[in-house]
């Protein structure tokens, strides 16, 4: 079939196919520059910092930078190597440079990111590095007992590499022990990984609820008559065109302690004064106000997808004999996936990256992990907010992946 | 073939539908339905048609009046209990199955095992000649195909009773015709009771046992299509029913059955007295265009003729259609066979026309 049809030529003996090339390439360059400035944007304005991003959640120079010294005692001598004097000897020297470019603190950051309360013993170090004298290790023990642990050896010796995979090994709730080898972290200081696993299943009861919310809306939307449902169309889309910090504030108005919903009940004798319900500044906040955020994005792939579904599929099921309950479930269920894919992808995926929110009514408990990426980059962690955001990223594109491989991304539909 | 009120298969009996509470779509409709019986409502759109169909098969509720079905009434009966078999316009095949689950699917909610589901299901499809089609979906199929699928589904729990909202609206003129005979003969076959919506006069003359034209939530005729045709009973159904040629005039002389009609210019033509009461009144005299005459031996004896002015002729192929101006009215149209011995006519000739009386209607003024 190919074999005949490159042989196919114009009338004047082309080949058919540079024909159609040349004669559509005029066509294809216009389209192309009509699409080069949102190309251009995008790739300024999102695929570099992402790619930034990856790179610094495995780059980090804090440390390496200011150790030659050091950097060339570990190329020279295998990991496991204990620290003899010219190991000590090397740190001396480059403490002493730290002194000079006040590099210590950034340094010490470095390494107490790994081996935690570390931070001070490099800056007080630094500070009287240039009055060591040899022998290097035992001066340098005077000064503090901890230079001769194994684990500030095995941090600095990862650190002297600006390329690392420290950062994982702290998002993954992991740590290596004097030997090298990973652990876990104490149960009372895993926080990263339990807290990624605890939003993505807020991220999907904020979902489910969605769902459950939206089906019957966007149902009743699709089948009311255009004014009608146009005008509860406004209802639903309001939420969008109000402020994110207005509708967060009146959460916080109807919700708090002294608020109107426990006013409500009190007053209703529901509950007693002293049993007034804790419903914001704690994980039931960040719930509620999430929902109240996302349920658009939930609702309008729904009433989009159930709109061109015709009436008459359900009433060609009833009149087969099926009852109502399984006209739906087999008949009108299986035709809204594509906007039910879409909406819980959409919900899942805005979720699961929420932070103003959950910054702002979600309390101790209520925080997701967005928060903690949040928290760093005030630190300036620019690394270990890197590794974090990377690990959305990436749990984000798996569930893309999966619901490629579940529903198919091509039935998804947005709107 | 007409079922009197005890024993009709299905029967409406006063009954009345408004959607609004302040107008009435469908105004006192009553008729009945024989077993066997193929019958077609016919009407434009907004005639009610389509919502005497929804309420026999449950989709809609009857303001007032009762509807019957084998002698039981049914109005508080679910859809999916009465056992009706619908074909939809738009075939309304559910997409995410394939055709052989499409037609499983009746059986399934029956409660029917595999066995018999899946031999009920070769019958049904070989019935519409789509046997090695039960793997396909319907947006794989075209039209027609989707059409007989959809046909197929609605036959294949044996339902006693099959109703088609416009089945054939959306498939070229060809296939429509096909399908027209497929159906009626299917009909035969299974001796199935089928009520057919169409606003396709041509589909309801030629499938049906009788017809019901509805216009205004009214039925306006009830017959088998040749008496439609030929007797139509008011102005509005000789008008919707194929082609007519309409001259409005005064009853001059009333005997019996006989009017005699005085044209606006003076002329007197013959007809017969359909809703006509009295001389003196205003009416409308329609006459169908392959029914008037020009050749002198063919107008019977006594019959009055008038003038009329040849203003254009059309080659049709198989009949000459011929436009003439009769009365004052530009529109009156004369159809001749096309046969070698036909009298040809040229536009700005004056001949003589004239009918026999009895193709000649009175009607009602509209």
């Amino acid at each position: 079939m190919s074999d005949v049809a490159s042989q196919l030529t114009t009338a004047d003996g082309r080949p058919l196919k540079a024909a159609l090339a040349s004669a559509q390439a005029r066509a294809k360059r216009r389209a192309f520059f009509l699409v080069l400035p949102l190309l251009l944007f995008i790739l300024i304005s999102f695929a570099v910092p992402i790619g930034q991003m990856l790179q610094r959640s495995v780059y980090n120079d804090q440390f390496s930078k200011s150790v030659p010294a050091l950097s060339q005692w570990f190329a020279e001598n295998p990991k496991g190597t204990a620290p003899d004097e010219a190991a000590f000897a090397a740190l001396a020297s480059d403490l002493v440079l730290m002194k000079e470019t006040r590099a210590a603190g950034d340094a010490g950051t470095r390494i107490n990111y790994v081996v935690s309360g570390t931070r001070s013993m490099f800056t007080k170090a630094a500070r009287g590095a240039d009055k060591l004298e040899p022998p290097f290790m035992e001066a340098m023990l005077e000064l503090d007992e901890d230079w001769d642990n194994p684990l500030v050896w095995n941090a600095m010796r990862s650190a002297a590499s600006p390329w690392t995979f420290d950062f994982y090994t702290i998002a993954f709730d992991l740590e290596r022990d004097a030997d090298g080898k990973l652990t876990k972290v104490d149960e009372t200081q895993r926080i990263y990984f339990r807290l990624f696993i605890k939003t993505f299943l807020i991220a999907g009861v904020i979902t489910a609820i969605c769902l459950v919310l939206a089906f019957p809306i966007a149902h009743l939307l699709a089948t009311l008559p255009m004014a009608k449902a146009n005008l509860l169309m406004i209802l639903v889309l309001l939420p969008f065109w109000t402020s994110l910090l207005v509708r967060t504030t009146s959460w916080i108005v109807l919700l708090q302690g002294q608020g109107v919903v426990n006013d409500i009940l009190v007053a209703l004798g529901i509950i007693g004064d002293d049993g007034r319900l804790q419903m914001i500044y704690n994980q039931t906040g960040t719930i509620i106000a999430m929902v109240h955020i996302l349920l658009p994005f939930m609702v309008l792939p729904l009433y989009s997808v159930m709109r061109v579904i015709p009436v008459s599929y359900t009433r060609a099921a009833r009149s087969l004999g099926a009852t109502s309950w399984t006209t739906f479930r087999r008949i009108y269920l299986p035709q809204t996936i594509p906007g039910i894919g879409a909406g819980v992808l959409l919900v899942f995926i805005l979720a699961v990256g929420y932070y103003i929110t959950p910054a702002l009514v979600g309390g101790a408990d209520g925080q997701l992990f967005s928060n903690m990426v949040q928290f760093h980059m005030t630190k300036a962690n620019w690394s270990m907010a890197a590794a974090l955001a990377t690990m959305l990223l990436v749990g984000v594109l798996v569930l893309y992946w999966l619901y490629d491989r579940l529903i198919g991304i091509d039935k998804l539909k947005l709107g | 073939m007409v079922a009197s009120r005890d024993d009709a298969f299905v029967s409406f009996e006063h009954v009345q539908k408004s959607y609004d509470g302040e107008t009435l779509v469908v105004k006192d409709l009553n008729l009945q339905l024989a077993k066997g019986e193929f019958l077609t409502m016919l009407g434009p759109s907004g005639s009610g048609k389509t919502t005497c169909l929804m309420m026999l098969a449950g989709f809609e509720t009857a303001t007032h009046g009762e509807i019957r079905l084998d002698g039981k009434p049914i109005n508080q009966v679910p859809p999916h209990k009465r056992g009706i078999g619908m074909v939809f316009q738009n075939y309304a095949l559910f997409p995410h199955m394939t055709v052989g689950e499409n037609l499983s699917f009746p059986l399934e909610v029956r409660g029917m095992g595999k066995s018999e589901r899946e031999a009920k299901i070769k019958r049904a499809l070989d019935m519409v000649q789509m046997g090695a089609f039960a793997n396909r979906r319907p947006a794989q199929m075209s039209g027609g195909q989707q059409q007989r699928i959809a046909l197929a589904r609605a036959l294949v729990f044996d339902p006693k009773l099959v109703l088609m909202d416009e089945p054939l609206g959306a498939l070229d003129k060809q296939l429509r015709e096909h399908m027209q005979f497929e159906i009626k003969h299917l009909h035969e076959s299974l001796g199935i009771t089928v009520v057919y919506v169409t606003h396709d006069q041509g589909e309801a003359l030629t499938m049906s046992d009788r017809v019901a034209v509805f216009n205004d939530g009214r039925i306006q005729q009830l017959a088998p299509p040749a008496e439609l045709y030929e007797r139509p009973d008011n102005s509005f159904v000789a008008g919707f029913i194929g082609e007519n040629n309409k001259l409005p005039g005064v009853v001059e002389d009333l005997n019996g059955e006989r009017a005699v009609v005085r044209l606006e210019n003076g002329e007197l033509i013959d007809a017969t007295a359909v809703n006509v009461k009295a001389k003196g009144e205003k009416t409308l005299v329609s006459i169908r265009p392959e029914r008037v005459e020009f050749k002198p031996e063919l107008i019977p004896e006594g019959a009055h003729t008038i003038d009329a002015e040849v203003l254009e002729v059309i080659y049709m192929g198989d009949i000459l259609r011929t436009r003439m101006r009769v009365a004052g009215h530009d529109e009156f149209v004369v159809k001749c066979r096309n046969t070698i011995d036909q009298m040809p006519l040229t536009p700005g000739q004056r001949i003589r026309i004239g009918w026999n009386p009895l193709d000649a209607r009175a009607l009602d003024m509209i």
